[in-house]
């Protein structure tokens, strides 16, 4: 009440002029932080495509700065050479295109029977599902039952210990409850239709959004982890895009055949460098090209959560 | 139905049974899934126990011996469990501290931009890094600090200073890795205020403009009082994890020179139970850090649900 009284006192006090201009400054603030916050976020960005399209001397001689400099594909040429790369490439497809259809064939039969009345025994699975979110067994148990069924260094152990995750069940769970009404189901079992058609006759075709944010989730998921891999696979030839990359942008642990035709170890050097600047390029590539057209989904997901929250 | 049909017992099996027969369908199709969980979630619980075991490979989980709790004591008294603990805290709450506020303030400025353009642009950049994978954040970092070639050291250098490696400094080490991960994180962070703040109801806006609150007078009072539930529901969420810096960051930020601070609870259970093959010890250090996060959750929802009413469990 206080400030308000003192707010409007103020008002009439001052000139209109007066409280627009505080604003103006306002808004010229929140401007700056916008700017501010996209220069921050989008220059490294930038300086990595730049210097992954430069010659390498430039680079270590540190004359790029935002543009590239003595414009360059050499290091494209070195990747698309790369055998280990393309291997990852192609097994990270693989994983990520079967294992983000498992994520969603399990996440919806199990949001589809967790959002149903009628199902005896929800409360029971519901809580399970919810159980898996708040505790963990932890790393060595996991480890061993990989190992006691037999899948380590097999691509099973990649696909399936993530099948399905506790928090897209109940993202998916949410939007069936509330943008599939009850009604459609009653005509439909008063018509005489099975849950199962319930489910792809009625479910499905109704839950086009929230399936794209569930595969979107999933997918950038098991493309950018490499943890699972790192852990169960020891043969070169299972290894996604992922773990390759930590051999040769972390570890540095290079094939030499890429720079074995170079005259000299700097220059080896500042190839190798030059290289990591066009890996990390190439492999972020898909994820970027998709972004503008999956970016309104990604949005959608997290307000269909922060419904629930 | 009345309460005393209920208490028959014959009653009551009737109509249990009624009800299962009903449900037939949905455990045809609950069962994959509850495969799925008992299998990968539930049976690694149970696998647990081995915290508890002296574990042998010949005698496998069941058959090994119990021998209490000296896991956890020997843990306990290493003198190393401290340090592991407190690096541990430090990130996390470090990371917490910098990284909640960022995400407010730019969900705020995004809101008051009134040029439609300029605002999806700048989600559209601020969110991009998210797509970005841990094995490429961390060896961009890596690129960036490098001694001769990274652009950090060459602007250290434009400016007259000394060309340092900063990876070996164990002073920058939390700093990089909480600012790097704000880097990453705060844009995407910022949808949930954002979608939290398109729901504030117009005629609040217009009944301050009225008493002449000043734009920044109406984020104070009814902005931030408005998303208040969303941010102490994710302050809660958080919490249940305050023990767990994730493994895949810190492991490939390592190296000799930093790991008396980057050591932490995830990367120490996966060197001693993996690498060294401890795993009961192991499991231990795992299982205390899982309970420790369990009833940090429990402990802060609670909290919140007495002071503010909001609970997520």
């Amino acid at each position: 009440m206080m400030s308000s009284n003192k707010a409007s006192a103020h008002l009439k006090r001052h000139s209109h002029v007066a409280q627009t201009r505080s604003d103006n400054l306002f808004d010229f603030v929140i401007t700056l932080i916008l700017v501010l916050a996209v220069l921050v976020v989008a220059y490294p960005l930038i300086y990595v495509v730049s210097a992954s399209f430069s010659s390498t001397t430039a680079v270590m001689a540190g004359k790029v700065w935002i543009l590239p400099v003595e414009f360059s594909l050499a290091a494209y040429e070195a990747v698309f050479q790369y055998d280990s790369i393309l291997t990852g490439y192609i097994n990270a497809i693989i994983y990520t295109l079967s294992g983000t259809g498992l994520n969603l064939v399990l996440t919806v039969l199990c949001a589809f029977c967790l959002s149903r009345r009628d199902f005896y025994g929800r409360r029971v699975v519901g809580a399970m599902v919810l159980f898996t979110m708040l505790f963990n067994a932890g790393l060595v148990p996991n480890y061993l039952l990989i190992k006691d069924l037999k899948m380590l260094d097999t691509r099973w152990a990649i696909i399936l210990p993530s099948a399905m995750s506790a928090w897209n069940v109940l993202l998916m769970r949410t939007y069936f409850s509330n943008s599939i009404p009850e009604e459609l189901y009653e005509a439909a079992s008063i018509d005489g239709c099975s849950v199962w058609r319930q489910l792809t006759n009625i479910v499905i075709p109704l839950s086009g959004p929230i399936v794209s944010v569930i595969a979107l989730y999933c997918a950038v998921g098991i493309w950018n982890s490499y943890f699972d891999a790192f852990l169960y696979l020891s043969s070169k030839e299972l290894f996604p895009l992922q773990v390759v990359l930590r051999n040769i942008l972390i570890l540095n642990q290079m094939d030499v055949t890429v720079t074995a035709d170079l005259r000299d170890m700097a220059s080896r050097q500042g190839m190798s460098n030059l290289l990591k600047y066009a890996v990390i390029v190439v492999s972020s590539v898909p994820l970027l090209c998709m972004y503008p057209f999956v970016q309104k989904y990604f949005v959608k997901g997290v307000m269909i959560g922060s419904v629930k929250g | 139905m009345t309460r005393t049909q209920l208490h028959v017992p014959g009653r009551g099996w009737e109509v249990r049974r009624k009800k299962i027969v009903k449900s037939l369908p949905y455990y045809v199709l609950i069962l994959l899934p509850l495969i799925y969980l008992l299998l990968f979630k539930y049976y690694p619980m149970l696998g647990a126990q081995i915290a508890f075991k002296d574990y042998k490979v010949r005698l496998g989980i069941w058959g090994s011996p119990w021998i209490g709790f000296e896991h956890f004591v020997d843990f306990f008294t290493s003198g190393k469990s401290w340090t592991i603990i407190l690096n541990t805290l430090i990130l996390s709450v470090y990371y917490l501290i910098a990284s909640f506020p960022l995400a407010i303030v730019l969900a705020v400025c995004l809101n008051e931009c009134r040029w439609a353009g300029f605002k999806k642009t700048v989600q559209m950049v601020t969110y991009m890094p998210y797509f970005i994978s841990t094995v490429v954040l961390v060896s961009m970092i890596l690129q960036f600090t490098d001694v001769s070639s990274g652009i950090v050291n060459q602007i250290i250098v434009a400016l007259g200073g000394q060309s340092t490696n900063i990876m070996a400094n164990q002073g920058a080490f939390r700093s990089l890795y909480v600012w790097t991960g704000v880097w990453q994180s705060t844009g995407y962070s910022a949808i949930v205020y954002l979608a939290a703040l398109s729901g504030v109801p117009m005629d609040l806006y217009e009944a301050a403009k009225i008493d002449g609150a000043s734009k920044l007078r109406r984020i104070w009072s009814i902005d931030l009082p408005y998303i208040a539930p969303t941010i102490i529901t994710l302050l809660i969420l958080n919490s249940g994890s305050i023990l767990s810096v994730g493994f895949e960051k810190i492991y490939l930020m390592q190296n000799n020179f930093n790991t008396p601070v980057s050591e932490v609870i995830s990367t120490y259970v996966y060197k001693l139970g993996i690498v060294n093959s401890s795993f009961s010890f192991s499991t231990a250090v795992g299982l205390f850090n899982s309970v420790v996060n369990l009833v940090m959750l429990v402990v802060v929802n609670q909290a919140a649900k007495r002071i503010s009413d909001v609970s997520v469990l």
